[in-house]
């Protein structure tokens, strides 16, 4: 059978061919929107046309066959016209207002989670995992998966002071939003990598891989045509191990992973924020991670009781003082709290004045 | 019967949550590789390790990104996932489709792929999960020839991403999505054929809200704001306060700059202080919206930790008129990159080089004058440069 001809460089579709005709009537001329339950909402247009929109939990990672079947329901409901969130939420885009309801039972009865709008926990931000990645030290789907079957009545029903933005980045590179968000879990590595000298004078450029290293630990070795890394240097970003294969920072025994906190993007109130370290390690423990979720959830429970309405996570600690975290969470404070990277000047109190 | 025994992945499927193992067991009834890559990751999670080995090169002819080579290190044990590649296909705009384009995709990848997506990979790409060497060609003809072209990877200007925008937002100050589809056009041949000296990211959003966090993921972050007067509907105003909203303690007690006042049941709003930030608009939809004098402000910079620590974008123009052509916002975006692309090393994002070479060479390549809004507060030390230019005034 023969393939069609290729092109090149066409780039992307037009957005516009995939737009419902309620959205291309009212482009650029919407009024405002309203919250009407938990996974629905409703946006009025200047012209009064109104448009409702479901949004429903998605695993991000999905079948050809699960996509066929949201499909069907946004050609029952939707006209065919659908859509996927920034956070990987789908969203169904309904123009009848009469579909609505319909659309939602439906949803429901099949199984599907609805939910995410408003002060509460949208879809978590993650990245490959053991699923498809070679850095990978956790498994982020996994997480995700643990970490949600505990906390899914907050995508659902419960509200919360603001949003929570929840993340999980399977090692430092973090393909994903982990270090702006409210509460999020990175992989870390803790030994410095083993190099294999032989295979690094074969398959490594030296000067690349010396230059890959964030701490300059890492110097070349003549002798073997290899590397040596100053263990003392090293703070196991791995780096290295993305520019030199051969050496390597995975240890299955001793990596884990550490949970960030009161990270946002948006500038509403305050600037963004970059998150902070909470708890520097747990050791994986697939395939439910128990005391990762546990520790998650306590932080999001200190944060529901205590938090002002409106507060995201990382205000509210801003405005009690980081002490005053550590103390109404019961998180040990440890020598890796205490930044001795880039960011020293800006993190230590220069202040005689804090909370017990 | 199932190839594998999964005892580990099985306990995933259990709760509340949607489960991505139950995807990939959807996919395995159809394809040896997802069933493969089912085993593979029981082993992952009974050893807690990977098994996939560093990205060869692999790709379509004439294009040097757009697919990211994986295979496993285990080809033998899982022969399905000897090669399991990834393609990026390019995402439309705000992620909309029709269910027809939907299905479309899923026939092809179906025909020549393991059937697993993800909608969508942090960039913003629909990435098809898992194929062969022998598939790329074939996968590029049926796809690129209905229009469907592939993402960026590596030192490549990367796949362009954005909010909603103004297709459904009423708090879009800019047209984000066709800001973001104007930009991955003009740079079609640098997202295809990487040639900069490492990755480099754009991101729409239409407000401060950031749906798409620009501000955090982008070395060029653009972001929708507006001058003149938040626009005030009083009447819609006491419905909040008629329904329960506590105005002067949530709205104009939360308000950064102290700008608002809330009396005899009137909200009114000195505009002159307001720092634009969205917290007042976004709790009072029905109430208030952004001024009329739409445009955009141009920060850059930011990145995730790898090398030298994560970075929020720095802001380099505070406002900028964004109306199609776009020709203003596309002369500063080409003459950013041209500055990045001759002075950074291997590797070096746009942040991290104008933390070596300081702002004011970017700012002197692109024409921008120093203004307070590019700073939280002026520098702290009296070491500074002093150039000749400075001497002529």
């Amino acid at each position: 059978m023969s393939l069609p001809e290729r092109q090149t460089d066409v780039g992307p579709p037009h957005y516009e061919k995939f737009l419902p005709p309620v959205i291309k009537n009212n482009y650029g001329k919407w009024k405002y929107h309203e919250v009407l339950s938990p996974g629905t909402m409703v946006h009025v247009a200047e012209s009064g046309d109104e448009l409702y929109t479901v949004r429903v939990a998605s695993p991000r990672l999905l079948s050809t066959e699960t996509i066929r079947e949201v499909c069907d329901l946004a050609e029952k409901y939707c006209d065919g016209y659908l859509r996927f969130t920034t956070r990987n939420n789908i969203e169904l885009l309904i123009s009848d207002k009469a579909k609505l309801d319909p659309c939602v039972a439906e949803l429901k009865e099949k199984g599907y989670m609805i939910g995410g709008i408003g002060p509460r926990i949208s879809n978590v931000i993650h990245t490959q995992g053991w699923v498809h990645c070679h850095g990978a030290c956790t498994d982020a789907s996994g997480l995700v998966k643990a970490m949600m079957d505990e906390l899914h009545e907050y995508f659902t029903t419960k509200e919360l002071p603001n949003k929570v933005r929840l993340a999980v980045a399977c090692c430092v590179n973090m393909c994903g939003a982990v270090h702006v968000s409210d509460i999020a879990v990175v992989a870390v590595h803790r030994k410095v990598p083993v190099i294999d000298d032989e295979n690094v004078a074969k398959m490594c450029e030296i000067p690349t891989t010396v230059g890959s290293c964030p701490t300059s630990a890492i110097r070349p070795n003549p002798k073997t045509k290899s590397v040596t890394i100053n263990e003392e240097k090293c703070m196991y970003c791995g780096n290295c191990f993305t520019v030199c294969p051969p050496i390597n920072i995975h240890n299955p025994e001793e990596d884990g992973v550490a949970i960030v906190v009161g990270g946002k993007i948006g500038s509403l109130r305050t600037s963004p924020k970059f998150s902070k370290l909470a708890i520097p390690f747990f050791y994986n423990e697939p395939p439910r991670w128990p005391k990762v979720v546990d520790a998650i959830k306590n932080i999001l429970n200190v944060y529901a009781e205590n938090a002002r309405k409106h507060e995201r996570v990382g205000e509210w600690i801003e405005r009690v003082g980081w002490e005053e975290f550590f103390k109404l969470t019961g998180i040990e404070f440890t020598f890796q709290h205490i930044d001795d990277f880039t960011f020293m000047r800006d993190t230590m109190r220069s202040s005689a004045a804090f909370k017990y | 019967m199932a190839k594998y025994q999964t005892p580990m992945l099985d306990e995933l499927e259990k709760g509340a949550w949607p489960s991505f193992v139950t995807e990939i067991k959807k996919a395995a009834k159809n394809s040896k590789m997802a069933e493969d890559e089912l085993g593979q990751l029981e082993k992952s999670f009974q050893t807690k390790r990977g098994y996939w080995k560093h990205g060869g090169i692999v790709g379509v002819l004439g294009y040097g990104s757009g697919v990211i080579g994986r295979y496993s290190s285990l080809p033998e044990e899982f022969p399905g996932v000897a090669h399991f590649h990834t393609y990026r296909i390019n995402q439309p705009s705000g992620f909309f489709y029709t269910s027809e384009a939907l299905k479309e995709i899923c026939d092809i990848w179906d025909k020549y792929g393991s059937g697993l997506t993800n909608l969508h990979g942090s960039t913003g790409d629909l990435v098809l999960l898992g194929t062969t060497t022998d598939a790329l060609e074939p996968l590029f003809a049926e796809y690129s020839s209905r229009g469907w072209d592939l993402g960026g990877s590596g030192s490549a200007m990367r796949t362009p991403s954005c909010c909603i925008g103004q297709a459904r937002c009423e708090w879009a100050n800019i047209n984000a999505m066709d800001i973001c589809n104007h930009f991955t056009q003009h740079f079609q041949d640098e997202l295809h054929r990487p040639a900069f000296p490492y990755k480099f990211k754009i991101k729409v959003s239409g407000c401060a809200c950031d749906c798409v966090a620009a501000i955090a993921r982008a070395d060029l972050s653009i972001i929708g704001t507006w001058k003149g007067d938040i626009r005030i509907d009083q009447a819609e105003v006491k419905n909040y306060a008629d329904n329960g909203m506590d105005i002067q303690k949530e709205i104009v007690g939360m308000c950064p700059t102290e700008c608002m006042t809330y009396e005899g049941g009137e909200l009114k709003i000195n505009n002159e202080k307001c720092s634009r930030c969205m917290h007042c608009i976004s709790k009072m939809t029905k109430a208030l919206r952004p001024g009329e004098e739409k445009g955009a402000s141009i920060l850059v910079g930011s990145k995730a930790p790898i090398v030298v620590g994560s970075l929020i974008s720095w802001v380099l123009v505070p406002f900028i008129k964004a109306e199609a052509p776009y020709e203003e916002l596309t002369e500063l975006t080409e003459n950013i990159i041209e500055w990045w692309d001759d002075n950074a090393k291997p590797r070096e994002r746009l942040g991290e080089l104008i933390e070596v070479k300081g702002m004011r060479p970017l700012l002197e390549a692109i024409g921008v004058a120093p203004q307070p809004q590019q700073v939280k507060e002026p520098r702290k030390d009296p070491f500074f440069f002093w150039s000749e230019s400075d001497f002529e005034k």
